[in-house]
């Protein structure tokens, strides 16, 4: 008898402590899937747009995130990894979301300014203080005896835009012969002594266990790694060409419907590209995409000819399948 | 009527095993012992001392500051509950199986034994993968789980599974020697004297081998705790809901928190440790009962 009372105590504090919470501020929880070098920016981002929300809607949010190579991130979320939104490293990756787990609609890309990438980036080389190598470009890095670090194309996107950047740089100086693109790849990659799953794995790998003379690195990891880890240490060389990397964002629109979180999710996305947001990005060192923080910013990033996804490669469905798919230029060179 | 264990078999070739190792020459046993010794401080003891430099690197606050971090209470929580899940399970299935297997002759019993061993023998990488094969959401019976909203791999239900795939075969496999060893004749004694089943398990079987049990659950929730391949594919990595410990000290890592990943390390550290000196109480007591038993007998 005691206990049914109690019971029924306790039954009726809870409810009552629930019902005023359900009828004033919710609490929500988004889940951001994203590639390996973004923690940090999004650590601040998250918390910029908590504020902005709670602000404008009263509503709590709390991001949280999951980091890693890119495409292994792509296939958690098509594995059931519920992701709201998914900010990945590459189209390709985001492009699986909707092929293999018909999760987004197929015009995902469309759906955000500027190809749904709210900043961009681009592929330097990070080498040591004094630059012992003495490494100026792309074809620095095939002589014998030069150590380069990069992670798996077949894993990180990262690693896809610098394999697509040495390509273009050799394609250009081999006057498009393939077959000696692909020997300058190939020799390339033979000096490649550890291959890391994700970006953020082969930045530790050069800058903490000290491997290699360069790191072939996304623009904002490099300064990160310059500018936070080992000030004076490391130097970065702007090759005379690269890639303009576009990393896109999108709502996981099956998982968000099922959390109920669609407009949050979208906001999330749309406060990247407000000024708050770009501002985050800049000094995260990501290149912003808004006019204004550009400009603000101009000077942090070196001015760099680079080469597009869309026209030099014909897209990424075009380059996936030539290059990283199962028997592509990366299985041709690397299994030689 | 003595029924001589292995340990006593053990003890008295140990004696005879030194006697001859004592006729080496000198400079061999110390050329072994100085080998092993250089043996251990390289491959044990500087890494341990490493954790624990690291973690302490700048200072008492940031150690404590990086343990009671939301992100690291969170993987301490998930961790403990994977273990206090996983060892009663393998506890239960172990005793099982080695009673099945040591006091019974049935059909496929080799084939058991080598199921039993399976997780010892498949990379956990795999071990993971067969739960996101079955589980995810292209997998087997993934919209099934998904339309009634259960979730298993990226979610805590996985991240058990995982745990108790790969910490299956301690408990038996650390039981049937020993079990087998012992023989039926004290059950079948018991049996004639009229003792039910149950009654047979908990006064005979039981207490035989209670600390060989006492060392397998040691095993058992140290691999739960620290599991790191199996348990990062099912995982999701999300921070604060699915990292356990070992995958939270990689996420610290791979942020360039290398004190706060150390720390967290630590802890790991510790629990090996505190392993180690419970392995060697449970050894050391289970010596001397046997060590005890022979006098009895003789």
């Amino acid at each position: 008898m005691k206990k049914s009372l109690l019971a029924i105590a306790l039954l009726a504090a809870a409810f009552g402590a629930a019902a005023p919470l359900t009828a004033s501020a919710k609490d929500i929880s988004l889940l951001n899937v994203s590639y390996d070098p973004t923690r940090e920016l999004y650590q601040d981002f998250n918390a910029a747009f908590s504020k902005f929300w709670l602000a404008k809607t009263g509503d709590k949010v709390t991001v949280k995130g999951s980091h890693g190579g890119s495409g292994k991130q792509a296939r958690a979320i098509i594995d059931g990894l519920d992701a709201d939104v998914a900010t990945l490293a590459l189209a390709y990756d985001v492009d699986q979301l909707q092929e293999k787990g018909k999760l987004i609609p197929k015009d995902w890309q469309t759906r955000l300014p500027h190809n749904s990438s709210p900043y961009t980036s681009t592929i330097v080389l990070l080498v040591r203080k004094g630059n012992p190598k003495n490494i100026k470009d792309w074809d620095d890095l095939v002589k014998p005896g030069v150590s380069v670090i990069t992670p798996n194309p077949k894993t990180s996107g990262g690693a896809r835009w610098n394999y697509l950047a040495a390509w273009a740089y050799a394609q250009k100086h081999d006057g498009n012969d393939e077959a000696k693109t692909k020997e300058f790849i190939g020799k390339l990659f033979k000096n490649v002594p550890v291959l890391d799953t994700g970006a953020r794995g082969s930045t530790t790998t050069f800058v903490e266990r000290g491997i290699g003379d360069v790191l072939l690195a996304w623009e904002n990891e490099a300064f990160l790694a310059q500018k936070e880890l080992g000030v004076g240490k490391f130097e970065i060389v702007v090759p005379s060409l690269s890639i303009l990397a576009e990393p896109p964002v999108t709502v996981v629109d099956k998982f968000a419907k099922k959390h109920g979180t669609e407009v949050v999710a979208k906001a999330y996305l749309e406060y990247l590209y407000t000024e708050e947001g770009q501002e985050i990005a800049a000094k995260n060192y990501y290149r912003p995409t808004l006019a204004s923080v550009a400009k603000k910013y101009e000077s942090q990033f070196p001015k760099v000819n680079l080469v597009k996804i869309d026209n030099d490669f014909g897209g990424w469905q075009v380059a996936q399948k030539k290059h990283f798919a199962d028997g592509g230029t990366f299985d041709q060179i690397y299994q030689k | 009527m003595s029924i001589k264990t292995p340990t006593q078999y053990s003890s008295y070739h140990t004696k005879v095993a030194r006697s001859r190792a004592i006729s080496e020459p000198v400079w061999v046993r110390w050329l072994l012992v100085a080998l092993m010794l250089a043996f251990l401080t390289l491959f044990l003891i500087v890494p341990l001392v490493a954790v624990f430099t690291e973690a302490l690197r700048k200072g008492f606050d940031t150690y404590i500051t990086a343990l009671i971090d939301p992100d690291a209470l969170s993987s301490i929580k998930l961790t403990l509950i994977a273990a206090a899940i996983a060892v009663p399970l393998n506890l239960v299935f172990g005793v099982a199986a080695a009673w099945a297997i040591a006091k019974f002759e049935f059909r496929g019993k080799s084939i058991l034994i080598t199921l039993i061993d399976l997780p010892f023998a498949v990379s956990p990488v795999i071990a993971g993968l067969i739960y996101v094969l079955i589980f995810g959401l292209q997998g087997w019976v993934g919209s099934l789980l998904i339309d009634n909203d259960i979730k298993v791999i990226f979610a805590i239900p996985g991240i058990v599974l995982a745990t108790v795939f790969v910490t299956f075969p301690f408990v038996a496999r650390e039981l049937i020697p020993l079990m087998q060893a012992q023989g039926k004749d004290e059950e079948e004694a018991g049996l004639v004297l009229g003792a039910s089943g149950w009654q047979i398990l908990w006064r005979i079987t039981l207490p035989n081998v209670k600390w060989g049990l006492l060392y397998g659950v040691i095993l058992t929730n140290a691999r739960a705790m620290g599991e790191f391949g199996a348990v990062s594919v099912v995982s999701g990595h999300i921070r604060g809901m699915t990292n356990t410990v070992p995958l939270h000290v990689e996420i610290l890592y791979n942020e360039y928190n290398y004190a706060a990943a150390f720390a967290v390390a630590s802890l790991l550290a510790i629990l090996a440790l505190v392993t180690l000196v419970l392995k060697s109480l449970v050894e050391w007591q289970s010596a001397r009962i046997a060590g005890e038993q022979e006098q009895a007998l003789s």
